[in-house]
């Protein structure tokens, strides 16, 4: 059992890290811990430091579509709050309880720590781009903060990307801003069924190349249940989607029929292609996730099959592809890198045994400046190397 | 006097300038090595164009190798660089010192591919962002970020001060429209940062590049996400009889959970203006107006546009005009787009871009108002509403000293303002050499000493866009 640090307050985080730093004490920082079997293990160090404590809302102004709050705020509290206005957070972070078996909910700080986004990233962008103030406690204790409140805001470096997706490892975030957008009055999915991975991305290509307000476009193949599944989600003004509907229908024509899915039906589609959730079972299963060109996607996934057990589905029209992996001695990073290795994307090992993670880079190994510019950003935020130091890449 | 410090140039540096000049000439492409002062002239200045500095050389590299090689070599003999795109930049963030090289990159203009599966182009960095758009236009895309300034304006320095423009309040600004980057470091060293897929791998170092004002490295490519466009787009039109009516009616729709594309104002003097110039048909017996675009079908705009109208008029909007032709919609943009160009036609302006919350509006142009006339001069106020980013046009004479002054006193006093009311510095336009002093009054010096370890490890010799920023006496910090 590790000592952990539970501040209430900025202040008390500050000095925690303080503390930290002095003793070079390294420390393991998470929120609710909903996703603490992401990255590479952070085995033996003594103390941890939660910000599950630091909880609320610190601003919300629904008319000028803006909330901030603190890092160990539950995501279902400001899901809850944005409701009362009919606002949402744009980019719907999934939920890893579903991969990884946890319970704790999901906080917001751990959502911008990981840069986690939906099925809607595609439309309105990741996390990162909803996110637009942090304040943060640096490895020295620092307390910093970049942006602000305001949309549009180019004063100084962007601190607020460098943190969002850095797991922890350049500061501990105190307060989040993000904007926020007012929920489509009407959501509708439009799916085709019967299609193969070339085709399929096809169809997704030639819907977001339309002007149809679509939201979100997967493609979950026959190997997943019975049938394949294709589909878009439309949202916006009632008059819109409906327009929109009729529209890329005819659009697909040339692919087949297309079938109209609403209501909770709809809803829960995309809640399981947020969350993968047709791969959390069995659990023992190593899982990748692969952001790459939609057109090289159906390649990638064929060159992989021919050479490894895998089950998979497309999001992000093909340019986000899910992969379980059923039995390789190296979660089958030797494969999966290799067939990326020239599309330009990357893959990361989301789920694997702790003693995999060890062995096996889990984020997508860095070009050689690319690597030692990470070091010095890493030892300029955190030169006592106490915030997870290692969580992503070896001496980060 | 003009207020802005410069530092003073290197002698050593500038003792050097012919051996600099000679070994220059084995870098680049000779055609690309400007020297003489009359053709440097061209390149002292920027859009900030009350303050002048001749470069000790310009170099106009073709290649990133060619961009690589002189940053190699300014690294290795500290000769310090100025990036420069098309020089637009309103806070002085290309401006040069006497012992700096400007880095041009006009001649690196080539769109290099086009893809509308996976929905990017890429381009070189020289790229000027409204032929980004006309490449991709005949297939009916379109590159979102839209300056005022694209006809002129490159890609590279859009990336630099993270750009926006009118149609940024639904599609988001460079940052969010950027897919990756090719870069060469202050070393030489070429590198990668994301590419023709989402979200890069490891820490957001394109996030952190973008808005850097050239001071992390040098962007020479750049991959760029296209969109398709609406089936059609339509502005109208609202006039109202006062100020605070617009800036509520702004307010209003927003709240009432509609985004429209855009929704730019203009104040009285702003409209007389550009309608003088533009003929645009802008209601010229209004206080204020507000230009409001909705896209999408033809049912769609009717009802989005009657949900917008019903807000305004009970704002007491008194004038709604929608536009009815292809021609009419671009005369309304080029009245808007012009309003720089426009105002500079009668008089010297300074143009501030604070941002504000946008519950703030009608009392921060109130307080604008009190402002510039508390030092004796007029504004012109036209900006985008919608998310709150203000340009407030301080009118003055350039030639009268005492004017510009007070212009620069008065433009502190409002970025003073939007930074009290919750907001920032600079929306779009950079903080450059114009609002650098005045960092510390959005920053504690914590924020800042971490901004600058943060460009340390990019640049430890601080060599790059150096006297930008960062208030003078904050300077490199392991």
């Amino acid at each position: 059992m590790t000592d952990c640090y539970k501040p209430r307050d900025e202040c008390g985080l500050s000095s925690a890290i303080k503390d930290a730093a002095t003793a070079k004490m390294p420390l393991v920082v998470r929120g609710a811990g909903s996703k603490s079997a992401m990255g590479r293990p952070l085995g033996g160090y003594a103390m941890s430091l939660t910000t599950e404590r630091m909880r609320g809302v610190s601003l919300y102004e629904p008319t000028e579509l803006v909330i901030g709050a603190l890092p160990g705020t539950p995501v279902s509290e400001i899901d809850r709050m944005l409701a009362k206005h009919n606002q949402m957070l744009p980019f719907e972070p999934m939920d890893h309880r579903v991969l990884f078996g946890t319970s704790a909910e999901p906080t917001i700080g751990g959502i911008v720590a990981g840069n986690v986004s939906g099925p809607r990233r595609i439309a309105v962008g990741a996390c990162r781009d909803s996110l637009i103030g942090v304040r943060l406690v640096t490895g020295r204790g620092d307390v910093v903060k970049s942006g602000g409140r305001v949309m549009k805001n180019v004063t100084g470096l962007d601190l607020v990307k460098l943190n969002c997706g850095a797991w922890g490892t350049l500061g501990v975030l105190s307060e989040v801003i993000f904007k926020v957008l007012p929920k489509p009055a009407r959501s509708l999915s439009v799916g085709l069924g019967g299609m193969n991975d070339t085709t399929a991305i096809a169809a997704l290509t030639a819907a977001l190349g339309s002007s149809f307000a679509v939201s979100a476009a997967a493609h979950i193949p026959a190997s997943i249940g019975s049938d394949s599944t294709t589909i878009v989600r439309l949202e916006g003004s009632d008059g819109s989607v409906a327009y929109g509907a009729r529209e890329l229908a005819k659009l697909w024509r040339s692919f087949g029929r297309a079938e109209l899915i609403e209501g909770d039906e709809s809803a829960n589609l995309w809640l399981r292609v947020r969350d993968a959730h047709w791969l959390a079972q069995p659990m023992d299963r190593s899982i990748w996730r692969l952001s790459l060109a939609p057109s090289k996607a159906p390649h990638v996934l064929a060159d992989i099959r021919q050479k490894l057990g895998v089950r998979y589905f497309f999001d992000w029209g093909g340019g986000l592809v899910w992969l379980a992996v059923v039995d390789a001695d190296d979660a089958g990073a030797s494969v999966v890198r290799e067939a990326m290795a020239n599309t330009g994307g990357h893959a990361t090992l989301v789920r694997a045994s702790s003693e995999m993670r060890h062995r096996i880079d889990v984020f997508e190994p860095l070009p050689p400046a690319v690597l030692k510019l990470t070091q010095e950003i890493k030892k300029c935020f955190d030169p006592d190397r106490v915030l997870n130091f290692g969580r992503m890449y070896a001496g980060i | 006097m003009s207020k802005i410090r410069f530092t003073e140039p290197n002698r050593e540096i500038l003792a050097r300038r012919d051996s600099i000049i000679n070994d220059l000439t084995r870098l680049v492409d000779p055609a690309g090595l400007i020297t003489s002062t009359d053709e440097c002239r061209a390149y002292e200045t920027d859009a900030l164009t009350a303050y002048r500095k001749m470069p000790l050389a310009v170099v106009l590299p073709k290649t990133t190798e060619e961009v690589s090689a002189v940053l190699k070599y300014c690294h290795d003999t500290g000769v310090k660089v100025v990036p420069r795109g098309a020089g637009t930049s309103l806070a002085g963030g290309a401006i040069p010192s006497e012992d700096a090289v400007v880095l041009g990159l006009s001649k690196m203009n080539r769109v290099l591919a086009v893809n509308y599966d996976d929905r990017f182009i890429r381009v070189e960095a020289g790229v000027t962002n409204l032929s980004v758009t006309a490449v991709v236009a005949e297939n009916g895309f379109f590159y979102a970020p839209d300056p005022s300034s694209q006809l002129a304006c490159t890609i590279g320095g859009n990336i630099a001060n993270n750009s926006g423009g009118a149609h940024c309040l639904k599609y988001g600004v460079t940052t969010n429209n950027l897919l990756g980057v090719r870069m060469v470091l202050i070393d030489g060293s070429i590198i990668d940062l994301g590419g023709d897929y989402l979200d890069s791998a490891g820490l957001d170092l394109l996030g952190l590049v973008v808005g850097s004002e050239g001071q992390l490295g040098i962007v020479t490519e750049a991959t760029l996400r296209i969109l398709k466009s609406a089936e059609g787009a339509r502005p109208v039109l609202f006039g109202f009889p006062s100020c605070e009516g617009a800036g509520k009616a702004v307010a209003d729709v927003i709240a009432a959970g509609i985004i429209p594309v855009a929704i730019e104002y203009m104040d009285k003097a702003a409209i007389e203006i550009c309608e003088a110039f533009a003929k645009a048909g802008y209601p010229l017996d209004v206080e204020a107006l507000l230009i409001v675009e909705v896209e999408g079908s033809d049912a769609e705009m009717d009802a989005t546009l009657a949900d917008i109208t019903a807000i305004a008029r009970a704002n007491g909007a008194t004038t709604v005009r929608e536009s009815r032709s292809a021609i009419e919609t671009a005369a309304i943009w080029k009245g808007r787009k012009s309003a720089f160009g426009a105002t500079g036609r009668v008089a010297d302006y300074l143009c501030m871009d604070g941002t504000v919350p946008t519950g703030k509006l009608s009392y921060v142009l109130a307080e604008i108002s009190k402002i510039v006339q508390r030092h004796g001069l007029r504004v012109a106020n036209v900006f985008h509403a919608g998310d709150g980013n203000m340009h407030p046009l301080i009118l003055y004479n350039a030639n009268d000293p005492s004017q510009q002054s007070k212009a620069e006193a008065a433009g502190d006093d409002i970025l003073r303002l939007c930074v009290e009311v919750g907001g920032c510095l600079t929306g779009e336009h950079g903080v450059g050499i114009e609002k650098r002093d005045l960092m510390r009054y959005q920053f504690d010096d914590a924020d800042l000493v971490q901004q600058i370890r943060v460009r340390a490890a990019f640049d430890p010799r601080w060599l790059l866009n150096t006297d930008k920023v960062f208030p003078l006496d904050f300077r490199c910090q392991g």
